[in-house]
């Protein structure tokens, strides 16, 4: 990453210039508003095109992505993105196309997106799909809605509450209160399992569902997933799966199987379209048929070779004022037929192998909360460095300077210091070797020159940033007059 | 054949598998019951590289794409020029390849281009401060009024009928969950309900035409309410911003800045407000500050309102948005400058007029209302627009959108810089040829 002078747009913003030209009117001009009813002040940036692609160059050569090197950020599958898969999905006939043109005219979108539904719901092992979801936080939406509006046509509207393991990600617990319900909070016990006696104490009439993320965020899969199932739904509730961690399950295990009732999904993470520094994403939604009723507008069906856009009878309702990222839903359905089946398992083969690989050959140096086999992704904690005054920001920040992006820190919040890797399949063994080869002499920086790792990162465009000055004097925009 | 996506090698697999201390990958599995374990999926077939290219290339060509049709369709998802350079900046796969920039030292890139693009979206609709960005214009809408629920402590919302209809939808989906009532009020509305949190107004509004936001904003804020303002970012080069007349919060669907249509998603929700509303504001936002040795530097800032410090108690659950339509947003607004802004306006007001004005000449043909509009209105049809539509498709020509069940006969046309007097004039032989 390149260290350069700093610029802002409004720096390099001269009065006069253009970064891009349009036609001149080619119909008689009409009659224009009185001239209070017009804008009196636009102050926008003025700038030629070749200095707005230095100024954005620059820009990208201060950021690091999954093209740049190894991105272990657990809990957020940074797999490698195939290059094709873009072009695809800026084929003009997917992408200059408007939501709203009759169905007739665009019956490829619409059988892609059919075929999709079909596909992720064989590969959860549910019944139906809904692609609307812009991302698998509004994916969780639509699944606690759905869980409120099936307990409601029930007679059962007392089920109020949500039961949310304390290892869950930040998203459940606030999707739960964003739906009305009230958060019940289940602890891990020793082995990092959800804890069965808290479950069955909790479990009563007034619990509408367990928001389980299977593996959990300790990357681990709980052995008594049949068990947890049996009591959620002898009781009246229902199981919601937070898909998150769906690439150690990819071609081997359905959730349907397992007991879920409802699974969102990321298809930025487990299907491989990029993660766009921060979306778009796609968090379709899949349920039994028993929740299929409920799901959100629309749905794609087919009707004698005929693609359409319907509404399920008793639907939660829009979540947007289209049918979802179609833009990445291409990406998706152009992955998961590149892989087959037998290829998606050989996807969570490999996840599971290389978190392993890490797990082995760093235990000696940091502190493993849970000894046993994990997923796709492994949580370590850096206790032991921080007894030598070492914090895992420390040690995050100095990965930097050997040239890694780090992995999660301090999630779950259940694990002191935690540091969350998941290296996904796409990662070859060499690349895995260098990265635990900078771990393990992180370590033993800690052990010996602690104070080269609280000044760290040495190496970046900028050093260590000053957040509590950013949060206590929030300078959120420039202005220009 | 080995997958060019996995770079294991039998080889390293043996070694990896030795090193771990387990006999086989199966062993790695064993802790998923082994009911569940390595079941059978019904998937179709892999495919090459150049087998799916060529596959989903026909499947493309089936759909009626933008650049073979001269189209006059909007409604909330708009055909406006897309700068090639755009392209070529969001390409850089430094930026599209990153995730949420958590960390903030190898993120800069990505943290500053969301900083100014908050800055430019303020500086376009008037407002105080932006956030990073959310999925739609419509979920965006939807939060303003649960943050107008929350800032007042209130549970009826308002929202004007001309308001794009799926918007309202939207926002009476995520309005259940806080069993917030949604009461319609007609354009000429008198008063507000009761206990009002908001008044949501659309400017221009689903139809096209300008309403008396002015008048709005007096009778929401002498209510106690706060004003949302859905607004159409091109119009803004032209016409006053929503910040000018009073909205508290105002938001936007994005994707005309840059972005093509892509069926309507990804898109970008456009989300502004007044200051004082920072710490009730959903989404992430990116603040200014210094490093260690005092060069200045981004980060994600004023977490304490997100979800992964707050949980439950968090402004929304909101997670991943749309930061890579924000960039392109960011380019584009930085390319047009204030002067291709005003002119992308402009070209838009003067075709959608002279459009307007040759189609109500037309015997049978009419507009169905008088109020000042932009680069939207509505014709009344002498018949049912589907089936104009459908006439229209054999010209090679996308009709409006059908509102026959909103206004009689009625259909929404869409006038923007991308038709040229050419296709304008195509579209007005056709209608009178019916």
């Amino acid at each position: 990453m390149k260290k350069n002078k700093h610029y802002l747009l409004p720096d390099i913003s001269r009065p006069g210039k253009v970064g891009c030209q349009l036609p001149e009117l080619d119909v008689p001009a009409a009659e224009l508003p009185p001239r209070e009813k017009l804008r009196q002040e636009l102050t926008l940036p003025e700038v030629s095109e070749a200095e707005l692609v230095r100024h954005f160059t620059s820009l990208s050569r201060r950021n690091y992505g999954v093209d740049t090197g190894f991105y272990p950020l657990g809990s957020c599958t940074m797999k490698y993105n195939p290059k094709w898969h873009e072009d695809i999905a800026r084929f003009p006939g997917f992408q200059d196309i408007h939501p709203y043109q009759p169905a007739d005219i665009v019956p490829g979108a619409l059988q892609l997106m059919f075929e999709l539904q079909e596909l992720l719901a064989e590969i959860t092992g549910l019944d139906a799909t809904s692609l609307t979801p812009m991302a698998g936080a509004q994916g969780e939406l639509a699944g606690l809605l759905m869980v409120r509006a099936y307990h409601r046509s029930r007679g059962e509207d007392r089920r109020r509450k949500i039961l949310v393991p304390d290892s869950a990600h930040g998203t459940n617990p606030a999707t739960a209160a964003m739906c009305g319900f009230e958060v019940k909070t289940i602890p891990s016990n020793g082995d990092g399992n959800l804890d069965l006696k808290s479950l069955v104490s909790l479990m009563n009439e007034e619990s509408a569902a367990l928001t389980l993320t299977m593996p959990t965020t300790l990357g681990l899969f709980d052995p008594r997933i049949a068990e947890i199932s049996a009591i959620v739904h002898e009781r009246g509730g229902l199981l919601i799966g937070d898909g998150a961690n769906l690439n150690s399950l990819l071609g081997k295990v359905k959730f349907g199987d397992l007991g879920f009732d409802c699974v969102q999904l990321n298809l930025h993470k487990t299907f491989s379209t990029p993660h766009g520094g921060g979306g778009p994403g796609s968090g379709p939604v899949c349920v039994k048929a028993g929740l299929a009723d409920f799901l959100p507008s629309l749905l794609v069906a087919k009707d004698k070779k005929r693609y359409q856009f319907t509404s399920p009878p008793r639907t939660i309702g829009r979540l947007g004022a289209a049918c979802g990222n179609f833009g990445v839903m291409v990406k998706a359905y152009t992955y998961i037929h590149s892989l087959g089946a037998e290829g998606l398992k050989e996807v969570s083969e490999n996840a599971v192998l290389n978190a392993n690989y890490i797990k082995e050959k760093l235990k000696p140096y940091y502190h493993l909360p849970y000894d046993r086999t994990c997923m796709h992704e492994v949580v370590f904690s850096g206790k032991k460095q921080k007894a030598r005054g070492v914090a895992t920001l420390d040690i995050a920040k100095r990965l930097l300077d050997y040239g890694f992006h780090p992995p999660t820190v301090y999630f779950p919040q259940v694990v002191e210091e935690a540091i969350m890797i998941e290296p996904t399949e796409t990662e070859s063994k060499e690349t895995l070797d260098a990265f635990i080869e900078a771990m393990i002499e992180i370590a033993r920086e800690a052990e010996q020159n602690p104070e080269l790792l609280h000044h760290a990162p040495h190496n970046t465009p900028v050093r260590r940033l000053d957040e509590a000055n950013a949060a206590r004097k929030p300078n959120l925009r420039w202005k220009m007059k | 054949m080995p997958s060019p996506y996995i770079p294991n090698t039998d080889q390293d697999c043996a070694t990896m598998l030795r090193d771990i201390g387990a006999g086989s990958i199966d062993e790695l599995f064993q802790d998923i019951p082994a009911p569940f374990r390595d079941v059978p999926f019904h998937l179709p077939l892999p495919l090459t590289e150049l087998e799916l290219r060529e596959k989903l290339n026909r499947r493309s060509r089936q759909n009626a794409s933008l650049d073979n049709y001269a189209c006059f369709l909007g409604a909330g998802y708009y055909r406006h020029f897309v700068p090639g350079v755009i392209g070529h900046i969001t390409g850089r796969s430094e930026f599209y390849t990153a995730y949420t920039p958590y960390q903030a030292e190898a993120s800069q890139g990505i943290l500053q281009a969301i900083y100014e693009y908050q800055s430019l979206v303020c500086q376009l609709a008037g407002m105080e401060i932006s956030n990073a960005g959310m999925y739609d214009g419509s979920s965006a809408a939807a939060e303003a009024a649960l943050m107008a629920g929350r800032i007042t402590g209130r549970k009826n919302v308002a929202v004007l009928s001309s308001v794009n209809p799926r918007y309202r939808e939207v926002i009476g989906t995520y309005g259940r969950g806080q069993d917030l009532t949604i009461h319609e009020l007609p354009p000429d509305f008198k008063g507000m309900p009761n206990e009002s949190a908001c008044l949501v107004v659309q400017q221009p509004n689903f139809f096209g035409y300008f309403e008396e936001v002015k008048r709005c904003a007096e009778i929401a804020h002498g209510a106690g309410a706060l004003l949302v303002v859905i607004f159409d970012p091109i119009s803004l080069g032209l016409f006053p911003p929503p910040g000018s007349y009073g909205a508290d919060i105002a938001v936007a669907e994005g994707q005309p800045l840059g972005n093509p249509l892509n069926f309507g998603g990804p898109g970008l929700g456009i989300f502004t407000c007044r200051q004082e509303h920072l710490r009730q504001m959903p989404g992430r936002v990116v603040g200014r500050t210094t490093d260690a040795k005092g060069q200045t530097g981004f980060v994600l800032t004023m977490a304490t309102r997100e979800q992964h410090i707050r949980r439950e108690r968090a402004t929304s659950n909101i997670c991943t948005n749309e930061a890579l339509v924000a960039l392109a947003a960011t380019v584009y607004l930085a390319a047009m400058g204030k002067s291709g802004l005003r002119r992308a306006a402009e070209l838009c007001y003067h075709k959608a007029h002279y459009t307007a004005e040759a189609i109500s000449k037309l015997k049978g043909y009419s507009l169905a209302f008088k109020q000042p509009f932009f680069k939207e209105f509505v014709i009344r049809c002498p018949q049912s627009p589907e089936k104009i539509n459908r006439i229209l498709l054999k010209e090679k020509i996308i009709g409006g959108l059908d509102v026959s069940h909103l206004v009689d006969n009625g259909m929404l046309l869409c006038v923007t810089e991308m038709n040229s007097r050419q296709e304008i004039d195509r579209l007005v032989s056709a209608l009178r040829a019916l």
